[in-house]
């Protein structure tokens, strides 16, 4: 498992109690997006690809802690982003799960494919900090209080 | 400046150096923390090419070589890669009164015509004409027809309106996904509105600090954001002119931050305010005539919605 260090940037947020699981590959992505989340109060835990994010959701539920949040990167060795949400979306313990994808891949099709899978949202590479915390606010997972 | 990129070949192929992608990646982290990943390179190149052509460099590397060591065009070529601050739904509870209380009551006022005037004063790139207009798009009933006038000091983002084609970066903020997907069509590296809600809007340049041509009057004004810029006096003009164009029992609304409780008292009575949700809204005098209906007659109203 990669580390789960909560992430004390100055910039850090009040917990919100909520927990984000960031799946990517690139060690420098899941930094930060790290940042972003943990800056708008989120508990974060990380993943190098979609078969390690799957362990770590078993081991979060077998101690009653599956995250509120989870943003997935599509392309990934050993298992990718898309086959992931199939994977979640089959487990009824993980449907209050809010997925987000977060990847560089931008063509319409692969947007509704990964919407239809069972993403909830869709963030393109590359991103702006605020662009994930707006994407957030639209979920419901972030106050505007936390925004301004 | 002119912000519209040029419409590419989808997937060009790209000519840059690895080590030019490299580098300007990272200049753009460092300052903007917007991250550029490896296979966005012709991201890259459809936004700097411009700035190459006009600095006469050969090629991209050789710009990117320029940005290296020249501040001005390092900061001409950041601003290309980190355009726009603006936001699709911008702070969300505007759109959310819009859709819960503001289209309810005007389909009811205005059953007789079946039509809406909507005016995104100093509309920018756009975004905020397109957001209403996507309402709009889900939330006027069948038959209605809606104008959105979208005005700016700024010819060129007059034309970026016009245009209707937005950016990867600019997709981002704030627009849910389901939408980006009814309401765009990829167009090489960039997002083109669809020609149903372009042709719902309209553009036209205007300077709000100067007197206003003849633009008719509006349902519902959105003037969020921009009162800030101006001195007080060129403030209460804008909003004295603005109270003959916002129609009998519509709506102006200023951002969340902007107030008018320091008006002189002849143009305080023009306005009327009303808090809806966390938005305040204001009407001309005499709009607020009676309690809005009960949100059944509100629905009933907007049945014929479309899906």
């Amino acid at each position: 498992m990669t580390q789960s260090p909560m992430d004390q940037s100055p910039t850090d947020q009040r917990p919100t109690g909520q927990s984000a699981l960031i799946v990517d590959d690139s060690k420098a992505m899941r930094s930060i997006l790290r940042r972003i989340v943990a800056g708008l109060g989120f508990e974060t835990t990380e993943a190098g690809h979609g078969q390690e994010a799957l362990d770590h959701l078993e081991a979060a539920t077998a101690i009653g802690r599956v995250p509120d949040l989870c943003l997935i990167d599509w392309n990934m060795p050993v298992m990718d982003g898309y086959t992931l949400i199939t994977e979640i979306r089959k487990r009824p313990e993980w449907r209050n799960v809010t997925l987000m994808m977060v990847t560089t891949e931008s063509e319409q099709g692969q947007i509704v494919r990964a919407l239809a899978a069972g993403a909830h949202e869709y963030v393109i590479k590359p991103f702006t900090p605020d662009a994930i915390a707006e994407k957030l606010e639209l979920l419901g997972l972030v106050s505007k209080g936390v925004l301004a | 400046m002119l912000r519209r990129a040029r419409s590419l070949p989808i997937q060009k192929p790209v000519t840059m150096a690895p080590a030019s992608f490299q580098l300007i990646a990272a200049l753009v982290l460092r300052e903007t923390s917007i991250v550029y990943e490896p296979r966005k390179e012709y991201l890259v190149e459809a936004r700097l090419h411009p700035l190459a052509a006009q600095a006469g460099c050969a090629d991209i590397d050789a710009y990117i070589q320029l940005v290296a060591t020249d501040a001005l065009e390092r900061r001409k070529a950041i601003d290309a890669l980190t355009i726009n601050e603006t936001s699709w739904f911008r702070d969300n509870a505007p759109y959310q009164a819009f859709t819960d209380t503001m289209l309810p009551e005007l389909v009811t006022q205005r059953a007789a015509r079946r039509h809406l005037t909507i005016w995104s004063a100093a509309c920018s790139s756009g975004q905020e004409a397109y957001s209403i207009a996507m309402l709009l798009d889900q939330h006027l009933p069948a038959g209605w027809t809606a104008d959105i006038l979208a005005t700016d000091v700024s010819t060129a983002m007059l034309a970026r309106v016009e245009a209707g084609r937005y950016s990867q970066v600019e997709m981002n903020r704030g627009l849910p996904a389901t939408h980006l997907v009814k309401y765009f069509t990829r167009v090489g590296a960039e997002f083109e509105i669809v020609p149903t809600l372009r042709r719902m809007v309209r553009t036209r340049h205007l300077n709000l600090a100067e007197r206003f041509p003849a633009v008719g009057q509006y349902d519902v004004v959105l003037l969020r954001n921009v009162l800030i810029y101006f001195d007080q006096p060129t403030k209460h003009g804008i909003l004295r002119r603005m109270h003959q164009h916002v129609a009998p029992g519509g709506y102006l609304l200023l951002g969340s931050s902007e107030t008018t409780l320091d008006l002189p008292p002849d143009l305080n009575a023009m306005w009327e305010r009303e808090q809806i949700g966390r938005v305040q809204a204001h009407r001309p005098a005499g709009s607020i005539a009676a309690p809005r209906p009960a949100s059944s007659s509100i629905s009933a109203a907007l049945t014929g919605a479309r899906p």
